[in-house]
């Protein structure tokens, strides 16, 4: 059997001597908080504008995580291709002949990637959080205040979990430009689209990122179905699926 | 040892193996011959465990490949497709495999001491030249220091001189008592390196048999002869005992006799020759004889 200390170290010498995959790190943090300043800092300038209502359901933890919608791509990104390289590149003959245990070849690299996607996730999760409530003025919130720490935290929970259900999804579908044609559109638009009209509205909450994302949400709007932790397990659960589904195309296909 | 028994695949309704039964030997070079698209490379994919088979089995050492506890310590492999990630360094990419099976790091330099790439070593493979990334494919191959390895077409995009090296590397290799099995599509290339010779042809097993005996049984030497009156010719030399076989332009090759005997019969019969030589068959021509029935993408003549 296939030592799997071993393998874990060279996964992680594979992870980190790829520039290219890296680098979607780096935009996922700098594009989620970036994005979150500028729309703190336009909500400040806008504040007096909001209705009655609208400042009743105010939520200044969720709006310094706008940049999310955006960050999250990179994150996606750094999944496909942390997966897809193998494939694309021809390393994946070389990958498995040295482990041929394939469960332990892609248990090693999902730890090792989802441990790194983790670690920027909640970099970037607390700094945007931070940088956003200074962009806030006087209308930013507190990591004391109650929910508040839960939706930072779980802000870089998402993060890693989203790169994770990419991964899965790669493991199917090995080629990047499938993976890429169908999880960027998927995240860029239709999940929010399905969520927002009116007739696919029921199913489009239950969609990975959707459910996942009320995590971040310190008020509730009542617009779901369902609580933060419990929308973060809907986003667990379609992780799982898509791992298991990577799991037997990777078993059971040559590679 | 590699041991193949009743080994076949068939991609969808494609067969492209077809009960495959054979074992490569330690301590002699074995090569493996067949024409373009003889299932060469899916063979060696299966004994990986890369492809699954659709029935039959490999063993390796008596062990199934998943089932080798650090299989870069018992098998190294050169495959016909790159398997490099060009934007890895050759360093990082041997301290990857080598980590993954244990394998000591002072082993990295040994490697690429060994196929010449040492100056590169911290460079990535994108820029590298076919020769060049084929030696870094023989650098994996070497990197556990296996007692089997296996090579599929490796001197593909090597000059001369690393043809040369990489012959005699094989043969060394053989000579450590190590197990070498190595594919080409050119007989020429086998006749100087390969002790043992297995020929496939469209996935079907064709010959299993030593070099010396191959050359033995397709070298024989023959006489070319060519009269101006053909069917006289064949007529004497049947009657004479012999065997003409004619030939497109009109002459025989005759076997299993010296070249004055045919002269004499064609003298006694009063017949004028236009040519009398003696030949002999190259195997290049012995193999394009054992696989003529099975090649798959045979050009059309004229
Ligand atoms: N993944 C695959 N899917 C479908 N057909 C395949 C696949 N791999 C190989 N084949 C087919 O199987 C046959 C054997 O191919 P293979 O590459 O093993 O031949 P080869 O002897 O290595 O040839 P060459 O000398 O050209 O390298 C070919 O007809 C090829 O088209
Ligand atoms: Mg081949």
């Amino acid at each position: 059997m296939a030592h799997t200390g071993w393998v874990l170290t060279s996964e992680w010498t594979k992870i980190r001597s790829v520039r290219s995959t890296l680098w979607t790190l780096a935009a996922a943090l700098v594009v989620t908080v970036a994005l979150g300043m500028l729309i703190s800092f336009l909500v400040r300038q806008s504040y007096d504008d909001l209705s009655r209502e609208e400042r009743l359901t105010f939520d200044p933890t969720f709006i310094s995580f706008a940049g999310t919608s955006l960050g999250q791509l990179a994150m996606i990104a750094f999944g496909i291709l942390v997966v897809s390289n193998e494939y694309s590149t021809g390393m994946i003959r070389a990958s498995l002949t040295a482990v041929p245990q394939r469960g332990v070849l892609m248990g090693a690299k999902l730890v090792i990637a989802t441990a790194l996607a983790l670690l920027v996730g909640m970099l970037t999760s607390f700094l945007t959080f931070f940088l956003g409530q200074a962009m806030l003025g006087d209308h930013r919130t507190d990591l004391g205040e109650p929910g508040v720490l839960r939706a930072v935290f779980g802000g870089g929970l998402y993060m890693g979990l989203i790169a994770l259900f990419a991964m899965g999804v790669t493991w199917m579908l090995r080629s990047p430009m499938l993976s890429f044609g169908v999880l960027i559109p998927f995240f860029f638009m239709i999940s929010s689209i399905l969520a927002n009209v009116e007739a696919t509205e029921k199913i489009g909450d239950y969609l990975p990122d959707q459910a996942g994302s009320r995590i971040m949400a310190v008020i509730d709007d009542g617009e779901r179905p369902y609580g933060p932790w419990t929308g973060l397990l809907i986003m667990l659960a379609w992780v799982a699926a898509s791992l298991l589904a990577g799991y037997v195309v990777l078993k059971r296909r040559d590679a | 040892m590699i041991e193949l028994s009743e080994l076949t695949k068939r991609y969808g309704g494609k067969t492209a193996v077809e009960g495959l039964t054979f074992a490569v030997r330690p301590g002699v070079v074995t090569g493996f011959l067949g024409p373009n698209g003889a299932g060469k490379s899916t063979t060696m994919r299966m004994i990986l465990g890369l492809d699954r088979p659709t029935s039959g089995d490999v063993r390796i050492d008596g062990k199934r490949y998943d089932q080798l506890p650090e299989p870069l310590t018992y098998i190294g492999a050169l495959l016909e497709a790159r398997s490099v990630h060009p934007g890895r360094t050759a360093y990082h990419h041997l301290l990857c495999l080598a980590q993954s099976n244990g394998v000591p790091e002072r082993r990295i330099g040994e490697v690429l001491d060994l196929v010449g790439l040492s100056g590169v070593a911290r460079k990535r493979p994108k820029g590298f030249s076919l020769g060049m990334g084929q030696r870094l494919g023989i650098a994996s191959a070497l990197l556990g220091d296996p007692r089997i390895l296996m090579f599929d077409e490796p001197v593909n995009g090597l000059d001369p001189e690393g043809i040369h090296w990489i012959r005699n590397l094989m043969k060394q290799l053989a000579s450590d008592g190590r197990t070498v099995f190595v594919s080409s599509h050119l007989m020429s290339e086998m006749a100087l390196t390969a002790d043992h010779l297995v020929v496939i042809g469209q996935g079907r097993l064709l010959a299993d048999t030593s070099m010396a005996r191959f050359i033995e049984e397709n070298s024989r030497p023959y006489v070319q002869v060519r009269s101006s009156d053909p069917e006289r010719l064949r007529v004497s030399l049947a009657d004479a005992g012999l065997r003409p076989v004619p030939q497109p332009d009109g002459g025989f090759e005759v076997e299993g006799v010296p070249a004055a005997r045919v002269g004499e019969i064609a003298a006694a019969n009063g017949l004028v020759l236009h040519e009398l030589s003696r030949r002999q068959a190259s195997l290049e021509e012995a193999f394009m004889r054992l696989t003529h029935g099975s090649v798959e993408y045979q050009a059309r003549e004229g």
